[in-house]
């Protein structure tokens, strides 16, 4: 993700505080994301989650792994948990799993990975081979990728889950796919989490998925609350509005965040970075007010015609 | 795949484009001075074409097998496949390539095209264009580092392959186009999805060489 204009001056805004003596220079790394609970657990969780799509997946570029070390260390330093990973993603499980052996035991983690290949015999070879990648004693979370062979996988994955291997499961889809077998899935089966994409332009998961999320004690985790990057870059143009200083967003990456934390029924977003400051940035959005009702609508409308 | 009209080509992008690009740089270092003998061998095959030479075909034939097989394993099976597990299947298909210019070259007869025609003069552009291909980085911003060589790297080996078919006539031509074809479709989707300025080279040349080759 390129820095734009907007997040060169929240970035300018890092640089002041670093360089100001009488602020205590572990604001960042001190720095909590707000938890959620899980509902089918009461465990809490981070709300600031750290994806790995694209931005992991540098294959056995030394130089780049560390940068995504570097963005691990400033994650956990910041108070984050959740990593999401998927065999689908290249070397982005691998580089995750150098980046953990680099940083040392970090008993934060939230491993969440999931399974995504179409035979459901080959499942729990997958499973395995993503483990070792990651070189976790078990995964806290593992979700079956786009539902791709869910029933299969879903037995796969519940049955890890009553032998002790596996503490939660879970679906993912996004960018609004399978929205009807998505519903059916979290009707029929027992699940802990399901993922999927949210942000001021993707709204769809509002009318049914969210309501019937918290309704069935389902955890949320949001992908892609950028777009992948596209919504903040067409965004960097337009100036920040007068609201985003009421709920603390300092940039428009930070009011994108916290439009999605807003809702209720979510859990933990996670956004992908390969940037530090871009990890500080998020991680930081966790705090302060959040938009309520009225000024979210107000959010997604601007959004909508601005981006 | 289902609702598979919901995906565009970016939901398929792997990898970022920076990524793509330090792919080329670290390639490069890896390799160097090799860029150097295998520019001077495509320098060449262009004088060779320039001069028509009976050497042409058999020449640029052998030294294209060895392109696409070196650029099959050392590229794609080497370090493509750690960012794109379909990297796997085009190494495969590079090797399929090499394997049918080779026999061309050393089985079958190919004579240099005996007409000065549109196609030959597209051929040695597309030769030259082969060649220059590196300075693309510099466009793009980047250093010359991360210039993609012919016979090393899939898109200038592919053009090159192009140009050499369009100033030579081959046995099973049709049958050497399909997989240059193939990957001037596969690599300007994943260049356009990148954005990157130079998608689309390959799908121009691709459907030119189509166009004049199906003319005759």
């Amino acid at each position: 993700m390129r820095i734009t204009p907007d997040r060169r001056r929240f970035l300018q805004g890092l640089g002041v505080l670093a360089a100001t003596p009488w602020l205590p220079r572990a604001t960042w790394a001190q720095g909590s994301a707000s938890r959620r609970v899980i509902p089918s657990s009461g465990e809490t969780i981070p709300a600031i989650g750290l994806g790995t799509w694209i931005t992991f997946n540098v294959g056995d570029d030394r130089a780049a792994r560390e940068e995504c070390a570097a963005v691990m260390r400033a994650f956990f330093a910041g108070g984050g948990g959740m990593i999401d990973s998927s065999p689908m993603y290249g070397s982005s499980q691998a580089v995750v799993g150098d980046a953990l052996a680099k940083l040392g035991p970090m008993p934060a983690l939230f491993a969440a990975d999931k399974v995504w290949i179409s035979s459901g015999n080959a499942g729990p070879r997958q499973i395995e081979e993503s483990r070792r990648y990651w070189a976790v004693p078990r995964f806290d979370l593992l979700q079956v990728h786009n539902l791709v062979s869910w029933q299969d996988h879903l037995k796969t994955l519940q049955a890890m889950k009553a032998a002790g291997e596996l503490r939660y499961t879970g679906i993912t889809t996004s960018e609004g796919r399978r929205h009807r077998d998505f519903e059916e899935v979290m009707r029929r089966e027992t699940i802990d989490f399901i993922q999927v994409t949210y942000n001021p332009l993707d709204r769809e998961v509002e009318e049914r998925i969210l309501p019937l999320a918290a309704d069935r004690g389902i955890a949320v985790i949001v992908n892609r609350p950028f777009r992948q990057g596209a919504l903040t870059r067409r965004l960097a143009r337009q100036p920040l509005p007068g609201w985003a200083a009421e709920i603390g967003a300092a940039s428009w990456a930070q009011a994108l965040l916290k439009f999605t934390l807003a809702h209720p029924a979510v859990t933990v977003i996670i956004p992908a970075t390969s940037r530090v400051a871009h990890v500080q940035e998020n991680m930081a959005a966790a705090n302060g007010p959040l938009p309520d009702a009225t000024l979210r609508n107000r959010i997604a409308r601007e959004v909508a015609a601005l981006a | 795949m289902s609702e598979w009209w919901t995906y565009s080509l970016t939901d398929f992008l792997l990898f970022s484009p920076e990524t793509y690009a330090r792919l080329f740089l670290r390639y490069n270092e890896a390799v160097w001075p090799g860029q150097l003998p295998v520019l001077a061998a495509g320098l060449l095959v262009l004088i060779l074409g320039w001069r028509r030479h009976p050497l042409l075909p058999r020449a640029a034939l052998t030294l294209l097998a060895f392109g696409w097989a070196w650029t099959g394993w050392a590229f794609h099976l080497q370090r493509y496949a750690s960012i794109n597990w379909a990297a796997v299947w085009f190494g495969a298909a590079f090797f399929v390539q090499a394997a049918l210019l080779a026999r061309t070259a050393l089985l079958t007869s190919a004579s240099a095209d005996g007409r000065r025609g549109v196609p030959f003069g597209l051929g040695m552009t597309l030769l030259a264009v082969a060649l220059l291909y590196p300075l693309l980085a510099l466009l793009t911003g980047r250093p010359l580092a991360y210039g993609e060589i012919v016979g090393l790297a899939p898109d200038p080996t592919v053009l090159a392959t192009l140009g050499i078919l369009l100033m030579t006539v081959p046995s099973l031509r049709g049958l050497l186009l399909v997989l240059p074809l193939a990957w001037c479709a596969t690599s300007g989707a994943t260049l356009w999805a990148m954005d990157a300025p130079q998608a689309f080279i390959l799908p121009i040349a691709g459907l030119l060489t189509l166009l004049l080759l199906r003319r005759r």
